[in-house]
């Protein structure tokens, strides 16, 4: 067992490496020169000249990409071109929103869709599956903007049961907190629950259709207790797989969503750094979200180790 | 249970074939449905010169009016006539689903037998598909995007390349498990050369999951390039995708929301069929090799 | 041996009792008619062994009993099931769910997945004492270890933390059997226990049944394609083929005496280690029954053993055989048996 989760943990270290790789690529991969890139269209020789001696693209790739590395280990993920603030700051002002929409996002999803996959796989080939099913394809192929404005339209401009647009942190209480998440996590989660539903529906299926399932039915136990304590366990593995591979659907969602319901986070730090051609934002958001979904899917591959014994031992 | 599935199954060995189309019409009603909608929405795209108006004809006087005398869906900002637009957006959607699945599956495809075959080639290769895997899709788009500026086909390529990575590993896995069948071990003792192993035995165990993988693939670049066009790193503002309409009717949204639904609609309508024709390959083709994905 | 030996007719009341069960399965070729009348009564402390080939409807038979077919596709077109005067088939499914595991037990084929991977050895038995005897997860747990040791797993303490794939195929079989007699049912369904172990573990299994019966007195059902287990623990057997029972006996009366060309058949196609020669020094082949078993879906009027049968008349093709008494206590359900008798009894030395 032991080995199984020292393994895991050091494999998660290529991946950061190919991801930075490919983040410091990104500036010096594209046709012409970073710093005029940078710089923007309407730049003279030198101010292109200054942001080269800036971000030290006068010296060699290796090199470069050392001094980058050491200072992203050291927490120095440099300076906003266009805010002239320290990334590092950038981000710490953001993280808020996006982690309170995030959570809430990954509460909701769970809390709705495990119980209407197993419920969809229990009635299968029934009315509940169907529509079960056919809600779930229709939430993976609505785009999150356009249900967010649905969502807006209907429950905060013509019922005002919400607000519309906005964050209140924390600090100013946790229920109008949650209150201005709750649309966008509504909208953030559809996909998510679609994908966790369906997969859920899938592994309870195949679970139920396994022989030790015959055996717990041959001693009497009640469905409930079949679903619950014999199924559910053994179909854990995919569900939480999903989970964490679903992340990355989350991601890119926030980035959407955060635009549409106006709310400051990352994800709209993220766009504006698009707008501007921001590339230390651009590079250490990359960074940060991909570090978070390795994380994540390192827990998720640890949990394994509690949901099946054949691992174990 | 598996005594009486085989019981079962026996007495239904006979079935005859010519009933099997009008056989699979009435189990899988909603796949032949998504199927007809989806082919009624490729004729619009290619008929579209004679289903509508010029979609980039500006007409300011007669701007963001809604549906009913000025055009069946009404005008957007500038005054171009929505239907029109929407009519044409099938085309960009269409294009760029379509070739997204194509790029990524047939590099996909490339590397994958490479990385199945060569040793060498695979561990590289798939320690930087890993890397590359846990980017975020729609982040790495951005990323690209951000790098080569807006047109079309830069679209495509930032929609396919994070694609590619679980293509590659679809391949590899079949390519890793047919080279250890019987068969393929005995032709490579009878002589025969790797190009025509790969042709012959491989590749067309290669055909269903990579059919259905690309479904699911074009479905989700339908979307990728509304989100992309949404955060203004999408498609040229010219072009009339429906992303691009739904970023511009974004903000009229509050009192003209057809701006907004009627390609947010025919979006959701796109990819659901897709998605359902994917789902429908999937369980027809082969249920087991391809319950893996997604 | 001759007829009187054959065993007295039990007088007490069955405790199960199967009255013309029709189990049908509704699928898109047709219906299915895995189990097309068939009658059958088990005594307390017997064991009956139900024969036949798959998919002659005997696994069918016995999840029925138990309900634990799923319905749909499965319908009980019609009869009964009496179990102690209940008729199983109009109970609600909280009352089955009594009786299964408590009253009724059943282990299947293969223990490797009919055990929980996920869940310990010892709960899945002390899940089944909790449930039925309403006791602590304590002292269930403790039951659960007295079972193990029951039959015969050593180091029961230890057996008890540990999950299915920690153990050995035997074991396992030997663990459900366990979870199955926990609560000391009237009777023991047993769908192939030893056939997918490997023969030294068959026979152990097959001890370990034995001696459990005569301790606990438990009626077993004991279902099987193998005459050699048949032999070794059955009092009592019956034929079933395509559906239907075409033959019931002893034991000793079926082995010696069979009734109806498909029980013969299956006699001789056994192969007989003395009997690798014949007279005349050739080597004889091996008998099997030629020709296929019926379509279940088709209504075939006559005898659905007739096309394979060497002994087929007019009457075989045209009207089904029913049951009857041929010898004392021996029934078979074939129109030639009388015929068929004779000519055995005087070969037989």
């Amino acid at each position: 067992m032991y080995a199984y989760i020292v393994k895991r943990i050091l494999a998660t270290i290529p991946v950061m490496a190919v991801v930075a790789v490919f983040v410091f690529g990104l500036l010096h991969l594209t046709p012409g020169d970073p710093a005029a890139i940078i710089a923007g269209d309407y730049a003279s020789p030198s101010d292109i000249e200054g942001i080269r001696e800036k971000l030290g693209l006068n010296e060699p790739i290796p090199v470069q990409f050392y001094t980058w590395i050491k200072s992203v280990a050291q927490g120095d993920l440099g300076v906003s071109i266009f805010s002239n603030l320290p990334v590092t700051k950038l981000i710490g002002q953001r993280v808020e929103p996006t982690l309170m929409l995030t959570l809430f996002t990954i509460f909701i999803a769970i809390a709705c869709a495990i119980p209407l996959g197993v419920l969809a796989a229990w009635k299968s080939r029934t009315f509940i599956d169907r529509f079960a099913m056919i809600f779930a394809v229709l939430g993976f192929s609505v785009p999150v903007f356009v249900i967010g404005y649905i969502l807006m339209y209907v429950f905060a401009i013509q019922l005002k049961w919400l607000p519309v647009q906005g964050y209140k942190h924390l600090a100013d209480g946790l229920i109008p907190c949650l209150r201005s998440l709750v649309l966008p996590s509504i909208a953030l989660g559809v996909v998510y629950i679609a994908l966790i539903a369906r997969i859920t529906r899938a592994s309870v299926m195949e679970v139920l259709a396994e022989d030790y399932i015959r055996t717990a039915k041959a001693k009497g136990l009640s469905s409930r207790v079949i679903l619950l304590r014999h199924a559910l366990k053994n179909a854990a593995v995919p569900i939480v797989t999903i989970i964490g591979v679903g992340i990355a659907l989350l991601i890119g969602g926030v980035v959407v969503t955060e635009s549409v319901f106006n709310i400051p986070g990352l994800g709209r730090l993220t766009v504006d750094a698009i707008l501007h051609r921001d590339y230390p934002v651009i590079q250490a958001i990359i960074i940060l979200f991909s570090g978070v979904y390795v994380l994540v899917n390192l827990l998720v591959d640890l949990s394994y180790v509690f949901l099946d014994p054949r691992i174990r031992y | 249970m598996a005594a009486i599935d085989a019981l079962v199954a026996e007495q239904t060995v006979g079935a005859d074939k010519s009933g099997r189309m009008t056989e699979f019409i009435r189990r899988n009603p909603t796949v032949v449905i998504s199927a007809s909608i989806l082919i009624a929405m490729v004729l619009v795209a290619i008929f579209a010169p004679f289903l509508a108006t010029d979609p980039l004809e500006l007409a300011p006087w007669q701007r963001l009016k809604p549906p009913g005398e000025f055009g069946w869906f009404g005008t957007d900002h500038l005054g171009r006539d929505v239907f029109a637009r929407t009519v044409y957006g099938t085309r960009i959607s269409l294009s760029v689903g379509l070739f997204v699945a194509l790029v990524s599956t047939g590099v996909g495809l490339f590397i994958g037998l490479l990385a199945g075959y060569v040793r060498i080639v695979d561990a590289v290769v798939m320690r930087i598909m890993d890397g590359l895997m846990a980017i975020p899709g729609i982040l790495f788009a951005i990323a690209l995007m951000a790098l080569v500026g807006s047109s079309v086909q830069n679209v495509i390529i930032a929609i396919s390349v994070p694609e590619i990575p679980r293509v590659v590993r679809l391949v590899r896995a079949i390519v890793l498990t047919i080279r250890e069948m019987p068969y393929v071990e005995a032709a490579v003792a009878s002589g025969t050369r790797l190009p025509q192993i790969l042709v012959r035995h491989i590749l067309p165990n290669t055909f269903a999951p990579l059919m259905v993988q690309a479904t699911y693939i074009c479905a989700s670049a339908v979307i990728v390039e509304a989100y992309l066009s949404f955060l203004g790193a999408g498609t040229p503002p010219e072009v009339p995708s429906w992303g691009n309409m739904m970023a511009e009717g974004r903000v009229y949204f509050q009192f003209k929301p057809w701006l907004l639904f009627f390609p947010g609609l025919c979006l959701a309508c796109m990819v659901m069929t897709v998605n359902i024709l994917g789902d429908g390959l999937r369980d027809t083709l082969d249920p087991r090799i391809a319950r893996g994905m997604r | 041996m001759d007829n009187s030996t054959a065993g007295a007719a039990r007088t007490d009341s069955p405790v199960l009792q199967i009255k013309d069960l029709r189990t049908f399965f509704d699928t898109r070729d047709g219906t299915v008619r895995a189990v097309n009348g068939v009658s059958l009564e088990v005594y307390a402390g017997e064991t009956l062994c139900i024969v036949g080939e798959s998919g002659c409807g005997k696994s069918v038979t016995a999840m029925t009993i138990l309900g634990l077919l799923p319905k749909p596709p499965a319908r009980i077109e019609s009869g009964e099931i009496l179990f102690q005067g209940t008729d199983l088939l109009k109970l609600e499914e909280q009352d089955m769910q009594a009786i299964r595991g408590n009253e009724i037990s059943m282990i299947f084929q293969e223990p490797m997945t009919s055990l929980n991977p996920v869940l310990t050895i010892g709960r899945q038995i002390s899940e089944v004492i909790s449930l039925h005897q309403g006791v602590s997860d304590r002292v269930a747990r403790d039951r659960a270890i007295e079972m193990l040791d029951r039959v015969r797993v050593p180091d029961a303490h230890q057996r008890v933390t540990e999950y299915p794939h920690q153990l050995s195929g035997g074991m396992r079989q030997r663990a459900m059997i366990a979870m199955a007699l926990s609560c000391n049912p009237k009777i023991l369904i047993a769908d192939e226990p030893s056939t997918a172990l490997d023969v030294t573990i068959q026979a152990q299994i097959l001890d370990l049944m034995r001696e459990l019966r005569d301790d606990f007195g438990t009626s077993i059902i004991l279902i099987t394609h193998d005459l050699g287990v048949v032999a070794e623990m059955g009092e009592r057997v019956l034929v079933m083929y395509a559906g239907r029972k075409v033959e019931e006996a002893s034991v000793e009366e079926l082995f010696h005496y069979p009734l109806h060309p498909y029980s013969e058949g299956l006699m001789t196609s056994i192969p007989r280690l003395n009997e690798s020669l014949a007279e005349d020094g050739d080597r004889v082949r091996l008998q099997e029954i030629p020709g296929m078993v019926p379509s279940l879906i088709e209504e075939i009027p006559g005898c659905l053993f007739a096309p394979r049968c060497s002994y087929a008349s007019e009457q075989c093709v045209a009207e089904s055989p029913r049951l009857a008494e041929h010898r004392k206590q021996h029934h078979a359900a074939c129109w030639e048996s009388g015929n068929f008798a004779n000519r055995l009894e005087s070969s037989t030395p």
